[in-house]
């Protein structure tokens, strides 16, 4: 009996199986080597799109599949964050940089705000609400005159590439490495979330709230503390968004495809993993890129007609996402049999 | 030490009293057994006692601290572990990941947390499942389970609802033999049981509900020949 | 600002509000039944304006007259609904649930689009024009007509659920599906039944509406989202607190619009939405 409890404890908190360990950095090197075998502009923009759309996922995971609260209008703090920068910058000529954790703050104390209230609803109640508020900020930054309305915010191009501006025209090299960075950080801060203390409780919170409850666990205040750590990593891409294509308006930041499509790909790649985002936006984000260029054009409703597909085949056929193909052994904890 | 004592505890759910005027206490390390037939509010008792439904009115104290109003959260906090009757494991998690959920109330170190969580584990006797998921135990491991989750916030008090209902026989010996271990450990134990046999076995005192009311409230002995209770519950009580 | 124009917005909010409650008493009857919120009853709603649409413009009929052909399609696209999508998810966890219809709006929505492209269209001169004059109030005769039929309709369904053995069952199963498959109810049928009819509902108001609505790919969303509101504000599963919650939707869509700024028309409705679900989550005329 006791034999069994110290075999039980001299076994590794994690299995870090080196495998992973070789493959995860590998690919980082890979990602990093990449841009000097010299990608066309467009395999750099599907690159950028990738991390850019993996982070947001990552975002929409955190709430969704940590603590089981399903916003459908993420893409709010998306445009908090892509506002936050332009505005800055047009108006004062503060540099992004700067702006950028502005933004990060404000959309945080939006996630309070939202969530103090709403985070006591559960289920429907809290998506159909999110969904309201998503839609309730588009409808007020398209007639919010000092934002530039419904027309938006034209960002100024410098003469040149300039680092404190975040702005490069001459190649898109600087951004793939802002945003793959980004990806990198975000990736394993929420890898280091799922395995902390608040990782744990968070799930507690998901799969059964008036248990965790009994654990002492503040079940509504645990909901807020992911809400906020969610809309903080969305505001940034928001930004980096912005600064990337230099022009924003309510109806593409605050854009109701936003929130669809962090759902998606969470929920393509496998909700609640780590890994999830990452899978489903490598795997969705071409499959969108090249529909748009190959049978798009006309109304761009091809990718759209594809994602409501793959969500409901998805949903019928492997609600656990495709990372449910693989092995649960390799990625994450062993579960010894 | 009186570790909780309950005043004229009320509630009533539109019209129907769930529980009138309830009142008993608990001194340390001993065993509360909770009684009555279906339907009586012993599982009300539990959640107006660990703040899930908000009584009427009444008293509540822990140790002499008024608990009365408090949500669920403090007042597991302060101590007070439960399980449920209605069982409620973190399905998608393991059995190793739902105990450190809840040794990680006094143990910030995950690795002390993981080690606390494997030795309740091991005095639950379910070591050796402790990388399986709750969804994959049966019934009598899922209440293990929760004794266990309940145990590793190191409660001074624990609640425990029906644990052998719902189980087989041959389960039964097992979680009773438990209960006392637990007992001895020098936990005070308030629990609901529907097999009299077991509540007279390791009760010190017996609480004996019908119909929201507390119809006898004393030592196994007493509630043994009380009429009132015979009349209303045990029936035909002679076979124990 | 006058009596009159306050009047005017509450005989407008009125209309409107009969229309909110006969699609969210859709949503209502479904959601009661299975606990799954239909995503996609705005895109439902949005084809059956279309199906009017179409009736009238290929085979000249009146949107009046092929309410019939559209409640009978709607109806035929619930069990379809069900059939191929519904049935495998009722299982699921509610995150699937939510997707999976989610999914099913995203999908008609761009389909619609890919087909009709966003253009907006709208019936030429209908058999239903004109408005009437009562003191200084004006009622246009389409709006009057729809939010009488949905009225009607309305009643019958509630007739329906209430009275009818088929609407008992229906009952009998929201309340517990195992105990009415035990009494000889199969609730895969039940299920099948509840879409036919909660989408009929919308089809009748889509319908009444494509006589005086534009018509366009996105038309069902606002409508969709009011749905959600009533039905929130009704108490989820209730079906006569669809009525009320639709009333007062309209109420506060026109008066709000009139009173303050109509541009944010749909946020006072939000914010209702936002009051009752925080401070009475069971819905103003829930029962539980």
């Amino acid at each position: 009996m006791d034999n069994k409890l110290i075999i039980a404890k001299s076994e590794p908190l994690w299995n870090t199986n080196n495998r992973v360990v070789f493959l995860i950095s590998s690919l980082i090197i890979l990602l990093f080597a990449l841009p000097l075998f010299g990608l066309n502009s467009f395999y750099l923009h599907l690159f950028i799109m990738i991390f850019m759309h993996a982070v947001m996922a990552q975002s929409w995971n955190v709430i969704a599949g940590f603590s089981g609260q399903i916003s459908l209008g993420h893409g709010a703090f998306f445009g908090i964050g892509a506002y936050a920068t332009s505005f800055f910058y047009i108006e004062y000529g503060i540099s992004p940089w700067i702006s950028m954790p502005f933004g990060i703050l404000v959309s945080g104390f939006f996630a309070i705000l939202i969530g103090i209230p709403m985070l006591r609803l559960s289920g429907h109640y809290f998506a159909i609400a999110t969904l309201l508020i998503g839609i309730s900020f588009q409808v007020v930054f398209q007639r919010w005159d000092l934002v530039g309305a419904a027309s938006g915010l034209w960002v100024p191009m410098t003469s040149e590439d300039s680092w404190s501006a975040l702005q490069f025209h001459s190649s898109k090299v600087s951004y793939y490495y802002i945003f793959l960075v980004f990806f990198i950080i975000t990736f394993f801060i929420v890898w280091l979330l799922s395995r902390s203390k608040l990782g744990y409780r968070l799930r507690a919170v998901r799969d059964d709230p008036q248990a965790a409850l009994s654990l002492c666990i503040n079940v509504s205040n645990y909901k807020i503390i992911a809400y906020v750590i969610s809309a903080m990593i969305m505001a940034p891409m928001g930004s980096l968004f912005a600064q990337y294509i230099l022009i924003i308006d309510p109806d593409r930041v605050f854009n109701i495809e936003i929130s669809i499509i962090v759902l998606l790909i969470t929920v393509l790649g496998g909700i609640g993993n780590v890994w999830g985002p990452i899978i489903g936006a490598s795997i969705l984000i071409p499959i969108s890129e090249y529909s748009r260029i190959y049978l798009g054009g006309t109304g761009g409703a091809v990718d759209l007609i594809l994602y409501g597909l793959i969500l409901m085949i998805i949903c019928i056929f492997r609600p656990d996402g495709l990372i449910s193909f693989v092995p649960k052994d390799i990625l994450e904890r062993k579960k010894q049999r | 030490m009186k570790v909780l004592s309950v005043e004229n505890l009320s509630r009533s759910f539109g019209g129907i009293k769930a529980n009138d005027n309830i009142s008993f206490e608990v001194e340390e390390g001993t065993i509360l057994g909770v009684i009555g037939p279906n339907g009586a509010g012993k599982s009300t008792l539990f959640d107006l006692i660990t703040g899930y439904t908000k009584a009427d009115s009444g008293k509540v104290e822990f140790f002499n601290k008024n608990i009365f109003g408090l949500s669920p959260d403090k007042i597991s906090n302060l101590g007070v572990g439960r399980t449920f009757q209605k069982l409620k494991p973190f399905a998608d998690q393991t059995l190793l990941e739902n105990v450190m959920i809840g040794s990680f109330v006094n143990e910030k170190n995950i690795k002390k947390a993981r080690d606390r969580a494997l030795e309740i584990i091991d005095f639950v006797d379910l070591i050796e499942k402790r990388h399986h998921f709750a969804k994959e135990l049966s019934t009598g491991q899922r209440k293990r389970l929760e004794m266990a989750r309940a145990m590793a916030i190191e409660p001074k008090l624990l609640l425990m609802d029906e644990v052998t209902g719902g189980v087989d026989q041959k389960t039964i010996p097992g979680l009773v033999d438990l209960i006392k271990k637990l007992k001895k450990s020098g936990v005070t134990i308030i629990t609901i049981e529907h097999n009299i046999n077991i509540i007279m076995e390791i009760s010190d005192n017996v609480l004996a509900l019908d119909q929201g009311k507390s119809i006898a409230y004393g030592s196994p002995k007493e509630i043994q020949q009380n009429k009132q209770v015979i009349d209303s519950y045990l029936g035909t009580f002679d076979a124990a | 600002m006058t009596s009159e124009i306050i009047l005017q917005a509450i005989v407008t909010g009125l209309m409107m509000g009969l229309i909110y409650a006969l699609i969210a008493a859709g949503l209502s009857l479904i959601f009661g039944l299975m606990e799954i919120v239909n995503f996609a009853h705005g895109e439902h709603l949005m084809l059956s304006m279309f199906s009017s649409f179409w009736l009238w413009s290929l085979f000249g009929l009146d949107p009046i007259f092929s309410i019939p052909i559209t409640i009978l399609l709607m109806a035929f696209c619930g069990i379809i609904t069900h059939y191929f999508l519904i049935r495998y998810i009722l299982k699921a966890k509610m995150l699937i649930q939510i997707c999976a219809t989610f999914g099913l709006s995203i999908f008609i929505r761009s389909i619609a689009q890919l087909l009709w492209t966003p253009d907006f269209r709208n019936v030429d001169k209908p058999l239903l024009e004109g408005r009437l004059e009562i003191g200084s109030v004006f009622i246009g005769q389409p709006q009057l007509i729809a939010s009488l039929v949905c009225l009607v309709a309305f009643i019958g369904l509630y007739l329906f659920v209430t009275k009818t053995e088929t609407g008992l069952a229906l009952q009998a199963t929201a309340q517990d599906r195992h105990a009415a498959e035990i009494l000889g109810i199969p609730s895969n049928k039940m299920f099948a039944i509840g879409w036919a009819i909660g989408l009929g509902c919308v089809g009748v108001a889509g319908g009444m509406m494509a006589n005086y609505f534009f018509i366009f790919t996105d038309v069902g969303i606002n409508f969709a989202l009011f749905a959600f509101v009533a039905v929130a504000l009704g108490g989820f599963g209730s079906i006569i607190g669809c009525l009320y919650a639709g009333v007062i939707i309209g109420l506060v869509e026109s008066l709000g619009g009139l009173l303050i700024d109509p541009s944010f028309k749909l946020l006072y409705v939000f914010a209702i939405y936002l009051l009752v679900v925080i401070y009475r989550p069971q819905g103003l005329f829930g029962r539980y």
